[in-house]
């Protein structure tokens, strides 16, 4: 044999041990949360009668609403390899201002005033993470305690709503009789976010960059400008959380929608995504919040104590975590 | 674009200068070849005409009028496209959407044309005589040769005006390279001009029409096709001649310091030998045949199924690599981006991490002491830029990995120290240095265990080599006896009577 062969023969038979497939375990991983959930509203059709009722039903779709628009906003930024914790702030802000606006400005006015704030206050994030390289972490958390304040400082009362269109259509109107019209919106929303994600520029980019930022920028895509984007979608959706919230409730605290930002990571995370990029469908991240909404109705439907509702989602979520675990090499 | 000149371009980071002053030209089809040792500023220089990074002095101009490439986006814009060293792919994205990152075409509804865009892909990689490639699956499960070709295809599917190749040719077999290069004189005759960074000499003179040198960020030499020599190159970029690279043996002891028993690992199947010291064992094969597996076995770095590793008559019973380290064993990693460094801090933070315990005094690490010693492996090791602040991301990767093996030179106790590829990616003049060392700390009694891809590394250090495959141990060949050719041999040889059972 040649030297030339030999080098030839060397080299080719290095590469072929590289192969892997690098997403047939997630696939796996994927059908089992699936039966899980299915086994989960088995069960609970079950073992309750309640459960299965029109009426049950109807308020699990309605109470999932906020957190599957926090889940889709928080989604996005996951994906560009972010987080954002001043969420749930956004939804109180805009709950209170759509409801104090009210009778003040008309009803759209008053409506896109609330959705602007959710845009500006996911700019100023986008702004300072993606211009300024700050943490996302951290800059949210500032957010969050930033946003919070300025609701206070706008009213310090709840504020409540008057326009009978926003109370009895957008809060309590249902389409068929059925199907509540805030729930209507998101799953109206939920297959735009998947298109927008998978099948846009914007959203393939936005994915990708949280797969390696760098890559994506020498491909002489504007980074700075999508991840700011991702944040600017996050704050409108967070927005308009707090806007179907203001209309289902018709009275907004201030106080409202501490700690909302950890259930819309919960369902995330537990759809599959990955903090940090890389991880998670839209599908997946709709499982997660549908499995939330349900485990929390079951419990309410047993009378669990909140306290150990809140234990049992942390276990959820860790074991969500630990089956997706990738095994060590 | 008819001429390409840059003009005193500078580059400055902090205080140090990455790029003194480059001065190149070039015309409409030409290949260009920037030489020079690993830190001689290729990669800056590349960066600046890729739009990554802005200079902070001096001029490019196109065709006589000036130009900003003020970001990757705009070298795009002027028809420049770069191939990086590192593959700049995304393992979990399509081979197409890679292909096309940046650019995915759209319908008339603003989604991703996928059908479009999956039947150009194809047709494109056809095109460069890349056959098979399915473009819907995961650029990840390709192997690395096809990951880079597709890579390169990227860079070339616009017809770009200036095409910068930074060592394309480093994990491409044969086949592929041929498939390079004839994409190379295509583009050459299209008028497109080439950039070509590579370690391969005999690459960078066969296919160059100019050869730019650069040496410690200044362009010192121009030469033109037929004009130059490998031995002039090589004296130009170095500095001096390239003679003598593998310091002569040093005659080990007649006493054994390593010995591995029956070992089995993940990929490792019942290996057994044993090293005297002061010898250099160098491990050789093919990439995949467990050698790495091997040395990451005996350190601990892998779980050690069976078998045990005796040094200097011990067992180490530990099976973790801080037990490995108490028995005196250091390893010096394959990839040392990966597992070697934590690139994001200094060298007296790289360079002291494996010598913790002889530097503390108490409970407390004694920092002028752990300075004092850093310093001396700086000195030593001739480090460059020698700072203890100097970040590791900033550093050639010649100098990277003498950190790594001061680092390991620092511990207490050192006797054996299992190198895996430890000059992959290294400059000359820095492999040479690094040859030395090994000799000389061979010829003090230090036990190696070297494995290389590289042959004449493995054939012109060792005492004594062996060849593995498929995780066992095949042959054993002494040092001043190897050719490449047996040592292949050895490493195939199996695979060659099971297909003449086969045949049978």
């Amino acid at each position: 044999m040649s030297d030339a062969a030999v080098d030839k023969q060397i080299a080719t038979s290095g590469t072929s041990q590289e192969k892997r497939q690098p997403m047939s375990q997630s696939a796996k991983t994927n059908l089992f949360f699936g039966m899980a959930l299915v086994a989960l509203i088995v069960i609970a059709a079950f073992t309750s009668d309640a459960f299965l009722t029109e009426r049950n039903l109807t308020n699990v779709a309605r109470q999932m609403v906020t957190t599957g628009f926090l889940a889709i906003g928080m989604y996005v930024v996951v994906r560009s390899g972010g987080i954002d914790l001043s969420v749930g702030s956004t939804v109180a802000f805009a709950a209170v201002l759509v409801s104090g606006l009210q009778g003040v400005v008309p009803l759209p006015v008053a409506i896109a005033a609330a959705l602007g704030v959710g845009v500006l206050v996911g700019l100023i994030n986008g702004i300072l993470i993606a211009y300024l390289r700050l943490q996302p972490f951290i800059v949210t958390l500032a957010m969050m305690g930033a946003v919070r304040g300025a609701v206070f400082v706008y009213s310090e009362t709840p504020t409540y709503a008057s326009d009978t269109f926003f109370l009895k259509v957008l809060g309590a109107g249902k389409i068929f009789g059925v199907v509540p019209v805030p729930f209507a919106i998101f799953l109206l929303v939920i297959p735009i976010v998947w298109v927008f994600m998978n099948h846009t520029r914007s959203g393939r980019a936005i994915m990708t960059i949280g797969m390696n930022p760098e890559t994506v920028r020498l491909a002489g895509i504007n980074v700075r400008a999508k991840v700011t984007l991702a944040y600017v979608i996050c704050g409108f959706f967070a927005a308009l959380a707090g806007v179907l919230l203001a209309a289902r409730l018709g009275i907004s605290q201030p106080s409202v929608g501490v700690a909302y930002e950890l259930d819309a990571i919960a369902a995330v995370v537990i759809g599959g995504g990955i903090l940090g990029g890389g991880g998670g469908t839209v599908g997946g991240m709709f499982g997660g919040v549908i499995a939330l909404a349900v485990i929390d109705n079951v419990l309410n439907l047993f009378n669990v104590q909140s306290y150990y509702q809140q234990i049992l989602k942390g276990l959820i979520i860790l074991v969500a975590v630990l089956v997706r675990r990738k095994p060590e090499n | 674009m008819q001429k390409l000149e840059l003009i005193s371009l500078q580059k400055r980071y902090g205080d140090t200068l990455a790029l003194k002053r480059a001065d190149v030209t070039a015309k409409a089809g030409e290949v260009v070849a920037i030489c020079g040792e690993n830190g001689a500023g290729k990669s800056t220089l590349m960066s600046l005409l890729a739009g990554s990074r802005q200079p902070t002095a001096g001029e490019i101009k196109i065709d006589g009028k000036p130009v900003a490439i003020d970001s990757p986006h705009t070298a795009f814009d002027l028809g420049i496209r770069t191939v990086y060293q590192e593959l700049s792919l995304l393992p979990d994205v399509s081979v197409a959407e890679n292909l096309y990152l940046g650019e995915l075409p759209t319908t008339r509804f603003g989604t991703i044309d996928w059908v479009r865009l999956h039947r150009e892909a194809s047709e494109h990689l056809e095109d460069l005589g890349l056959t098979g490639i399915d473009v819907r699956k995961m650029t990840g499960s390709y192997p690395v040769a096809i990951q880079q070709m597709i890579e390169i295809a990227r860079a070339i599917q616009f017809e770009p005006k200036l095409l910068i190749l930074d060592e394309p040719t480093g994990v491409l077999t044969q086949t592929e390279s041929d498939l390079l290069f004839k994409q190379i004189d295509r583009l050459r005759d299209q008028g497109t001009i080439i950039f070509y960074i590579s370690h391969r000499l005999e690459e960078v003179l066969e296919l160059a029409d100019r050869l730019i040198v650069l040496k410690d960020g200044e362009t010192v030499d121009q030469f033109f096709r037929g004009d130059c020599s490998k031995d002039r190159l090589i004296h130009s970029m170095v500095g001096r001649s390239f003679e003598a690279i593998f310091p002569q043996r040093g005659a080990s002891e007649d006493q054994e310091m390593l010995a591995v028993r029956d070992l089995h690992a993940p990929g490792v199947d019942g290996v057994s030998f044993s090293a005297n010291r002061g010898e250099i064992l160098g491990i050789g094969g093919l990439v995949g045949a467990g050698r790495s597996e091997v040395l990451r076995a005996i350190f601990g770095a892998a779980p050690r199924l069976a078998g045990e590793v005796l040094v200097n008559g011990h067992v180490i019973s530990g099976k973790t690599p801080a037990a490995a380290m108490d028995a005196g064993v250091g390893f010096v990693t394959e990839e040392r981006k990966r597992d070697g460094l934590a690139l994001d801090t200094d060298v007296l933070e790289n360079t002291g991490l494996a010598s913790m315990s002889r530097v503390m005094t108490g409970p407390f690490l004694n920092g002028p002491k752990q300075k004092q010693l850093v310093r001396e492996q700086i000195r030593d090791l001739d480090i460059r830029p020698p700072k203890l602040g100097q970040v590791l991301r900033r550093m050639s990767g010649g100098n990277q990995q003498k950190v790594i093996l001061g680092k390991w030179l620092l511990m207490d106790g050192l006797q054996v120290l299992l190198l895996d590829e430890p000059t992959r990616g290294v400059d000359i003049a820095t492999k040479i240095q690094i040859y030395r060392l090994i000799a000389e700390l061979a010829a003090d009694g230090m036990t190696v265990v070297l494995v290389s891809s590289e042959m004449p590394e493995l054939i012109g250090l060792s005492h004594r080599i062996l060849v593995m495959k498929d995780g066992k141990i095949t042959g054993e060949i002494a040092g001043d006896e190897a050719t490449e050719k047996e040592i292949f041999r050895l490493a195939t040889e199996d695979a060659n009577e099971d297909d003449k059972e086969q045949a049978a």
